[in-house]
């Protein structure tokens, strides 16, 4: 009975889309969706097991937190001044300013803090602002000064950098949450409903793939005004299929499992069964699509950013030094680092994801 | 068989619709106005205040004759079916940017596009199909991590990055100059040149576009080949094969190769539609006139029937390529099109 319930809910009523090598054949394998307690635990101490992919995470650590103290690792106000006979803390004013508490006091009101006469200061590594324009140092090559040079303006590309991994990450997070967000609902229903809502997706899919995606990108977001919200929402509403695909096989195969039926028959309401029930057992191969998602959404935005369209031209990112490279070829320094940096990211990425595929598909256990 | 292609075909319909339809409601409820950015060049520039009340109309009144030329004016369903109808006596339109018919500026851009792309597909599976067959041979030997590693890492490396880096470092500039940074042909490319002469300068011209186009399809494909290859070695076949007495290269290259190769086959479904994001960018580095610059030209220019053709052209492009990968998938694994046969 369970078996030829497995058998019809996994014949595809559409064309399939090529399955993927690693997808070919599993899905009436029920027992891969078997979910025993302290799964994540249990990954984690493989995952530790694999010093690449730990490798990849330390990575990933240390963006998130140069991402989080960018304002303290480059910027031109110092941490702490003395000056005047006052002290003050520069930095961590600005972030109370910033929520209205209070403000400037006047001598300090847009002033250049590095060229305050008489003052005692302690400036953070980098001490420059991505937008701290010095029309006098262009395409400075990299010293003690500029660790990694300067742009046409002056402007100095550690700092942008620092900063721009706040772009790229929270363009990775976001744009996936999105994806996260439809891919799971659309898959789900697929999935647990089959007949013709899954026809009807299971369609919709396949127009989403057959759609020249970089070109409905770069159409999107040249025509929309630029902004880096948008940027995340149209990288987020065109990268969800694939995470849709995963999570629609998996309740496939687990919605013919007895204690799902056992769930519906008990009379749980249909969402209940979905997302309380399907959803936590169903989570595990779309972890694996949703890491690489991240590293994808960063490539995207990079290019996006390196075509000058989507983000606007005063925000520096990764991938829009990387452009200026383009045009002022001498200038290898603006080439290499905001380079390095996107591959160094995506590369991280990518080891974590293969490192969790590795625990978490089992079929590839022994391959190796 | 048949009935499976003419199913398959009909089901392009509807998809082909979908995709066009996405694209066309895209660029028409994306704010801005390709009349109003035509205008902005010229009389609106001059900037409203200091035009008169009366020239101000004239201004708004050249924009309604504008948008009513081209059928701008009218209800988005009925611009998508007149776009539709044009579409299947292949009538693109005229260009915004130049009134010049689409049709003919996409035909002149195809060549430089298909070369591209075609050399790019061809080394994609030139390389990455032998480096599979090692990999998956040598398994875990010192040789098949050192390519499984190097082809992880290569297909981390954004396009961007490498381009630009070929740029700055091997294409002129302060440094080497290996190749050409831009252009398809050298600046006195004459066709009098003799044969050995045009293919040195075409060669010379492609290299580095094709090379970068393809270095992550043919790193990720020698992975896929890698995989697929060892899941058919562990096969009780092969082992049968082996026992009966049968030479090794006979056992890979005959027996396995066949069966590891079916799912590179679907592979060419998902290269097509990368090729053509890429020739975007690379188009647009190198300065090469294919469709991808055209298309960032058009975006860029609000152009939109220029846009939307490009956008079915791709999408045809990448319907086919699943059509044809679905199709020889057919063909090598006969267990699918009989699946089908039986629902």
């Amino acid at each position: 009975m369970s078996s030829q319930q497995i058998q019809t809910g996994t014949v595809k009523p559409v064309s399939p889309l090529p399955p993927s090598p690693s997808l070919g054949g599993v899905a009436s394998l029920p027992v891969a969706a078997v979910v025993v307690e302290g799964l994540w635990s249990s990954v984690w101490k493989q995952f530790k097991r694999n010093p690449i992919a730990l490798a990849g995470l330390y990575v990933v650590c240390f963006l998130i937190c140069t991402a989080l103290l960018a304002d303290f690792l480059a910027n031109d106000k110092p941490y702490y001044m003395h000056y005047r006979g006052k002290t003050y803390f520069p930095i961590f004013r600005s972030y109370v300013i910033g929520t209205g508490l209070t403000q400037w006091p006047a001598e300090l009101l847009n002033v250049n803090f590095k060229k305050l006469q008489g003052s005692e200061a302690i400036f953070p590594p980098v001490p420059y602002r991505p937008t701290n324009i010095d029309l006098l140092a262009p395409y400075e090559t990299p010293s003690p000064k500029h660790w990694f040079g300067t742009d046409r303006l002056g402007r100095d590309i550690m700092a942008g950098m620092i900063h721009g991994s706040r772009i790229s990450l929270s363009i990775g997070f976001v744009a996936v949450g999105i994806a996260v967000i439809i891919g799971v609902v659309l898959g789900a229903l697929a999935g647990y409903f089959g007949s013709w809502v899954d026809l009807l997706i299971s369609r919709l899919f396949e127009v989403m793939i057959s759609i020249p995606t970089f070109f409905l990108l770069i159409t999107v977001a040249a025509l929309l005004p630029p902004s880096i919200f948008l940027t995340m929402a149209i990288i987020g509403a065109t990268g969800w299929v694939g995470i849709a695909r995963f999570t629609r096989n998996e309740f496939l195969k687990i919605r013919s499992l007895d204690y799902v039926t056992a769930a519906i028959a008990l009379g749980v309401s249909n969402r209940k069964v979905m997302f309380q029930h399907i959803l936590p057992n169903a989570l595990a191969p779309v972890i694996v699509s949703v890491v690489l998602g991240i590293a994808g959404a960063i490539l995207v935005e990079s290019s996006l950013s390196f075509l000058g369209i989507g983000v606007p031209a005063e925000l520096v990112t990764w991938g829009s030094i990387l452009h200026e490279a383009s045009s002022a070829t001498f200038a290898w320094w603006l080439a290499v680092f905001p380079g390095a940096a996107i591959f160094i990211t995506v590369l991280a990425y990518y080891l974590v994801g293969e490192g969790l595929r590795e625990v978490l598909d089992p079929r590839l256990r022994g391959l190796r | 068989m048949s009935s499976y292609i003419f199913q398959r075909l009909l089901l392009l319909i509807p998809t082909f619709i979908g995709v066009t339809l996405i694209g066309f409601l895209v660029m028409r409820l994306a704010p801005g106005d390709p009349a109003e950015l035509r205008a902005a060049g010229g009389l609106r520039g001059a900037g409203e205040g200091a035009l008169s009340r009366g020239k101000v109309s004239a201004v708004d009144e050249a924009l309604m004759q504008w948008r009513a030329q081209y059928g701008l004016d009218r209800p988005l369903h009925v611009q998508y079916g007149i776009w539709l109808k044009n579409l299947f006596t292949l009538n693109f339109g005229e260009s915004f940017k130049d009134n010049q018919p689409v049709w003919n500026k996409i035909i002149e851009r195809v060549p430089v596009t298909t070369k591209l792309n075609i050399f790019s597909i061809l080394l994609v599976y030139v390389v990455a199909i032998p480096l599979g067959i090692y990999s998956a041979t040598h398994a875990n030997s010192l040789g098949d991590r050192v390519t499984t590693l190097a082809a992880f890492i290569l297909f981390a490396v954004p396009l961007i990055w490498a381009a630009t880096m070929a740029i700055v470092f091997i294409c002129g500039g302060d440094f080497l100059y290996l190749f050409p940074p831009a252009g398809l042909e050298s600046l006195d490319y004459s066709r009098q040149w003799s044969f050995w002469q045009k293919f040195k300068d075409q060669t010379w011209h492609l290299f580095l576009p094709v090379v970068l186009l393809s270095y992550d399809g043919f790193a990720g494909l020698s992975r896929y080949m890698r995989s697929s290859m060892l899941e058919v070695l562990r096969q009780d076949y092969v082992q049968v094969a082996r026992a009966k007495g049968l030479n090794e290269g006979i056992v890979i290259f005959k027996h396995v190769l066949r069966n590891s190769l079916i799912p590179q086959v679907t592979l060419l479904a998902s290269l097509l539609p990368a090729l053509l994001g890429g020739s975007v960018i690379i188009e647009t580095i190198f300065s090469i006139p294919g469709l991808g610059q055209l298309g960032y030209e058009s975006v860029l220019a609000r152009d939109y029937p220029t846009v939307m053709a490009l956008f079915s052209v791709s999408a045809i492009l990448t319907l086919v390529g699943i059509l044809i990968s679905d199709l020889l998938l057919a063909v090598v694994d006969p267990r699918i099109a009989f699946g089908r046969r039986q629902q």
